[in-house]
């Protein structure tokens, strides 16, 4: 490259910072605000994790004390299991009715638009009033779903949310209901697959079905992937939704991971334990984060 | 080549379907109405479907069709609407104006501070734009619980709890998901725009302001319906930051309402359910098109 004779001999050997120094200009409020609200925070976590803290009195350092007592903690499995009982739950169950639900209004029949919408807006309704709207569903004598099995005969159906055997897969069905943005994600990618695959499907003689083993879920496998991913990642941080209608019980039964550092932190104020809870839950979704981001990458790779 | 003409029994099968799911996704919110309109003494009634019963001022059931059926349905959801919103236990309306204040304080900061990270994203060639990107996506997949009990030691720190600021402040400096969303809009905006800015003598500051958000109004409008719904929405944030009733939002309200309640009274608990839903429906219903196309780009990373 040639530089112009007048500029600086140092600009000659040194590449020029400018542009990287006005890019992390442009993009310093975020970098800011991952360092004051994420990093910084994850830091603090860390610090305290070594400690025991009530908050009222100062940190009383313990060295791995907490993650040790994390591993002899029957509480802290418990909550392990629930939540990855619910993750595979509501995600095996969630992914395959995305993609049907997502085939079926992409058949562009009569109605499929409103039929999206409606199977959106769950999605957006505030999780306080969906939870205290599936608690009245739910609710053991005159609850709308033991209301109408009671129509067809089944007068002893369980009272789904105080019992220990129904509560956490009634909170899987429930999770199905906000499957809206899945539903539309593959829609998006069932829309982007070239026409001209299908016509060559349709030559080849295949039928809808093969058609769509075939030609549809490979073309949108990447979104299956992405969705997945992201259906994991938050299932494992579920909270609100036990916390409003099973406050984690009946007997623990519904008490998951984000639910338990909740009550270490601020019902039980053992901030030390908290911190090391969150700090455990951190590695394993910045693992999963970067299982998404590698995903994504390799999308690019695949379309282009 | 025009696709063949699937056969009747297929279309109906395809019909059915789609009834029956729009069906099942609609029956919450219908049965929360329907709830939500019944007089107190009909709530738990199991004769009692999808519409209460009315009676006329002489005693006599009348029927869906009949005058009067409708007025008194009416007066019915307004007892329960006014039965909530004057709740000597919960104070809906100061819940709704923080709502509105924590909502619209966050929207102006999410989408000022967001277009501005994606224009350093979007318009500009620098070393390490790949690795901030980066750095977007994976704080995307960082949901609050995890970090809910450390933020909530340096909001301490910061003496921020009791105030509105740890639930508005963070939006200032942008979010993964409106960033990302920016983003893909901004690198859809032809180039050659920025350069005749720049023969113009356009900085780069001149340029964002006077050529590409001006361009862009509809992409920051759905950053600001999805910080408003969100904003509105969020649950765990107000429950671990805001210590005092008077500061609840909508949310935090209404579960502190059906928790007084235990839900007995299933239709004010249901009305407030709605009350803190309608302005959602009312958000959807204006710009359910751009919403969905939101949410649609999501899954179409570059």
């Amino acid at each position: 490259m040639q530089y112009p004779p007048d500029m600086p001999a140092t600009a000659r050997r040194h590449p020029d910072l400018r542009p990287t120094l006005r890019g992390l200009a442009w993009t310093s409020p975020f970098l800011l605000g991952t360092l004051l609200f994420l990093v910084v925070p994850a830091a603090m976590s860390f610090s305290f994790s070594l400690t025991d803290y009530s908050l009222i009195e100062p940190p009383l350092s313990v060295g791995l004390g907490n993650y040790r007592e994390m591993l002899g903690d029957p509480l802290f499995w418990r909550v392990v299991r629930n939540t990855a009982f619910f993750a595979l739950g509501s995600v095996l169950l969630g992914t395959p009715m995305a993609i049907a639900l997502a085939a079926l209004v992409e058949t562009r029949a009569r109605g499929s638009a409103l039929v999206r919408a409606v199977i959106f807006f769950p999605t957006l309704v505030p999780i306080v009033a969906a939870s205290i709207g599936w608690m009245w569903l739910y609710a053991g004598e005159h609850g709308l779903i033991n209301r109408l099995l009671g129509r067809v005969g089944i007068h002893d159906a369980p009272d789904w949310l105080n019992d220990t055997r129904t509560a956490m897969p009634a909170l899987i069905v429930m999770s199905l209901w906000f499957i809206g943005s899945p539903v539309v994600i593959y829609g998006a990618a069932m829309r982007d697959v070239p026409r001209t695959l299908f016509e060559a499907a349709d030559l080849d003689g295949m039928g809808p079905l093969t058609r769509f083993r075939n030609v549809t879920l490979p073309m949108i496998s990447p979104a299956v992937l992405f969705n997945v991913v992201v259906s994991v990642i938050w299932a494992l941080q579920v909270f609100a939704v036990p916390a409003i209608m099973t406050k984690g019980g009946p007997n623990e039964a519904t008490n998951v991971y984000a639910l338990y550092v909740y009550r270490t932190a601020f019902d039980y104020g053992r901030m030390g334990y908290a911190s090391a809870l969150a700090w455990v839950q951190l590695l394993l979704t910045l693992v999963l984060a970067l299982i998404v981001v590698l995903g994504s990458r390799r999308f690019v790779f695949y379309r282009n | 080549m025009p696709r063949r003409r699937p056969n009747p029994l297929v279309r109906l099968a395809i019909s059915s379907a789609l009834a029956l799911a729009a069906l099942l996704f609609a029956t919450p919110l219908l049965w929360m109405a329907a709830t939500a309109i019944r007089p107190a003494d009909q709530t738990l009634d199991p004769k009692v479907g999808l519409l209460p019963r009315m009676e006329s001022p002489d005693h006599r059931t009348l029927s869906p069709v009949s005058p009067g059926y409708w007025s008194g349905v009416a007066g019915a959801a307004s007892d329960n609407l006014r039965a909530v919103l004057s709740s000597p236990t919960a104070d809906f309306p100061l819940y709704i104006q923080n709502s509105l204040r924590v909502a619209l304080l966050s929207v102006v900061g999410m989408v000022l501070s967001s277009s501005i990270v994606a224009y350093g994203l979007a318009r500009l060639r620098w070393r390490g734009r790949t690795a901030v990107f980066i750095l977007v996506l994976a704080t995307m997949m960082m949901p609050f619980t995890v970090i809910m009990a450390p933020q909530y030691l340096l909001f301490r720190n910061l003496g921020w709890i009791g105030t509105f600021r740890p639930l508005w402040v963070p939006a200032w400096f942008g979010g993964a998901f409106s960033i990302f969303l920016l983003r893909q809009f901004f690198l859809g905006i032809p180039r050659e725009l920025d350069e005749a800015a720049r023969i113009d003598g356009c900085g780069h500051w001149r340029t964002f302001w006077l050529i590409i958000l001006p361009l862009s109004k509809p992409a920051l409008a759905v950053v600001a319906l999805f910080q408003f719904l969100g904003s509105w929405n969020d649950f765990a944030g107000p429950l671990v930051f805001l210590n005092h009733e008077r500061m609840y939002t909508v949310a935090l309200g209404l579960q502190m309402y059906q928790n007084q309640h235990g839900g007995v009274p299933w239709n004010l608990v249901m009305t407030a359910s709605l009350v803190a839903t309608i302005p959602v429906l009312v958000v959807f219903l204006l710009a359910q098109r751009s919403i969905v196309e939101g949410v649609a780009t999501q899954g179409l990373k570059d």
